[in-house]
């Protein structure tokens, strides 16, 4: 029978989704354990991203598994002209699980259909990233205690933003309700408006950073407004200082509110809020961690 | 190969046998055939004329060795103008024949054998199509690998497909035969 992989955020039910953060919680209160002892991981980074593949293989080391992998394409043998196909078929000979990070869109469900061992996408180009997802999630619900009918504000990049679109599928199976902060040129695409009006998710949207947008929300899911997604340069400079989140800003927040970002942030959290206990985005990166090792072992099929 | 491309419709032809049952293609125009009658195959009719070409890729007509008609820009009661395929003793796979659905949803497709339309055929765009169409995304592994592409059909009514790899939505207009 074929592995399971994790591919896409969507080859996950609501019950898939709860396993994994149940499971991310007992690794959070015991990172380091002996579950991959004998286990061989490998790391296939055909490009480079070191903030998830230093996550990956501390995951995989804290559990005592081994790694092998490249963190840079140049280094692969993928320069020499040889096929993701005939890469993943070599690489599934020698680990029991393959990571990957790919700048091709679908390598991964590609690379799924093709290994005999499960894969878990690290990143397809600008398709999907479903770990930061299930990062996310369990970011959420630790700080929530539940992911039931919470209020979600994600400002920035709503068009481009891959962790954005998938973090309203992941969320899909819980009620939420968005107010999705953009500005003109990278409001949320239609089918993601589609796609909450299918599943019954209350959203609204605003082009302005208002308090109403913040005041309301129990995540502010914050992310990067990037310069080369503009057509108009002008629209640019116009916005580039509108979706800024300082500190004062929060004083009329609920007391649950927790601001998460996928990280790296440049300009669009003021470091003056990382000292408010409200903001969680490094330990969110962290979470990352235990993430990754509820997920490993569930693909492998480890109890825990 | 035998094959005959009829683009006036003034030629005539003459049959051997007349044919009783399968009008569509070989309707006479006062004392003018449009395109010959077919002893045995499969006609393809009210095809718009500017997916012709489309339908003859797609149903791999070039690999054929058996006598093919394509007729073109005729005149059309239903349609104003049409083409038309037939393709003598070659009674295609329903999923061969469904591949046209993608670009020529509604044509009328009849089995004839002995002259006579023996069997009227609806054509349904499958639930997936299969190397076919190419992805339109640059960046989508099937267009960097040898590989074959495919696709969900999520829309069978407006023809919108899904690439099954990297989630490319492509709408019928964008559609690209490999």
């Amino acid at each position: 029978m074929k592995p399971k992989s994790l591919v896409n955020i969507s080859d996950y039910g609501k019950e898939d989704i709860q396993r994994i953060l149940k499971s991310a919680t007992v690794f959070k209160a015991n990172p380091n354990r002996d579950l991959l002892q004998g286990r061989v991981v490998a790391t296939l980074f055909f490009e480079p991203s070191t903030r998830t593949r230093l996550s990956f293989e501390t995951a995989v080391n804290r559990l005592r598994g081994r790694i092998v992998g490249f963190s840079d394409a140049a280094t692969s043998s993928s320069t020499k002209g040889e096929s993701l196909k005939d890469t993943i078929k070599m690489v599934s000979n020698y680990a029991d699980l393959i990571v990957m990070r790919h700048h091709l869109e679908g390598s991964a469900r590609y690379a799924s259909e093709v290994s005999p061992v499960p894969i878990i996408n690290a990143g397809d180009g600008s398709n999907q990233h479903p770990t930061q997802t299930l990062l996310d999630m369990f970011t959420i619900y630790e700080t929530q205690g539940t992911l039931e009918n919470l209020t979600i504000t994600i400002v920035g990049d709503l068009k481009y933003g891959r962790a954005v679109h998938s973090l309203i599928q992941g969320l899909s199976y819980f009620s939420p309700t968005f107010n999705f902060v953009a500005p003109e040129e990278l409001r949320i695409p239609e089918k993601y408006k589609l796609f909450c009006d299918k599943n019954s998710i209350q959203y609204k949207e605003y082009t302005d950073f208002s308090p109403e947008s913040i005041n309301c929300a129990d995540i502010l899911y914050m992310t990067r407004v990037q310069k080369e997604r503009f057509t108009d340069l002008m629209e640019y400079e116009k916005v580039k200082n509108v979706y800024i989140l300082h500190n004062e800003m929060l004083n009329d927040s609920k007391n649950n509110l927790k601001v998460l970002h996928p990280l790296p942030r440049v300009k669009e959290i003021n470091q003056d809020v990382d000292d408010n206990p409200k903001a969680y985005y490094f330990q969110q990166a962290k979470n990352g961690m235990f993430t990754r090792q509820a997920v490993i072992c569930d693909l492998l099929g480890l109890p825990i | 190969m035998n094959y005959e491309t009829i683009l006036s419709t003034k030629k005539i032809i003459t049959r051997k046998k007349s044919p009783r049952g399968f009008k569509g293609s070989s309707r006479l125009m006062g004392k003018e055939l449009q395109v010959a009658a077919l002893e045995n195959g499969t006609a393809i009719d009210h095809i718009p004329t500017k997916e012709l070409f489309k339908v003859v890729t797609l149903l791999q007509l070039q690999r054929l060795e058996n006598r093919i008609t394509i007729g073109n820009n005729l005149k059309s009661r239903k349609m104003g103008a049409k083409g038309i395929i037939k393709v003598a003793d070659k009674f295609f796979r329903e999923d061969e024949i469904n591949r046209i659905a993608l670009v020529a949803p509604n044509v009328n497709l009849n089995i004839i054998r002995d002259y006579e339309v023996a069997e009227k055929k609806k054509i349904t765009l499958p639930d997936e199509i299969i190397e076919i169409v190419k992805c339109n995304n640059p960046k989508c592994i099937t267009n960097n690998e040898p590989m074959k592409t495919r696709f969900e059909v999520i829309d069978k009514e407006k023809v919108v497909l899904q690439c099954h790899y990297c989630e490319l939505k492509i709408k019928k207009e964008e559609i690209v035969l490999k």
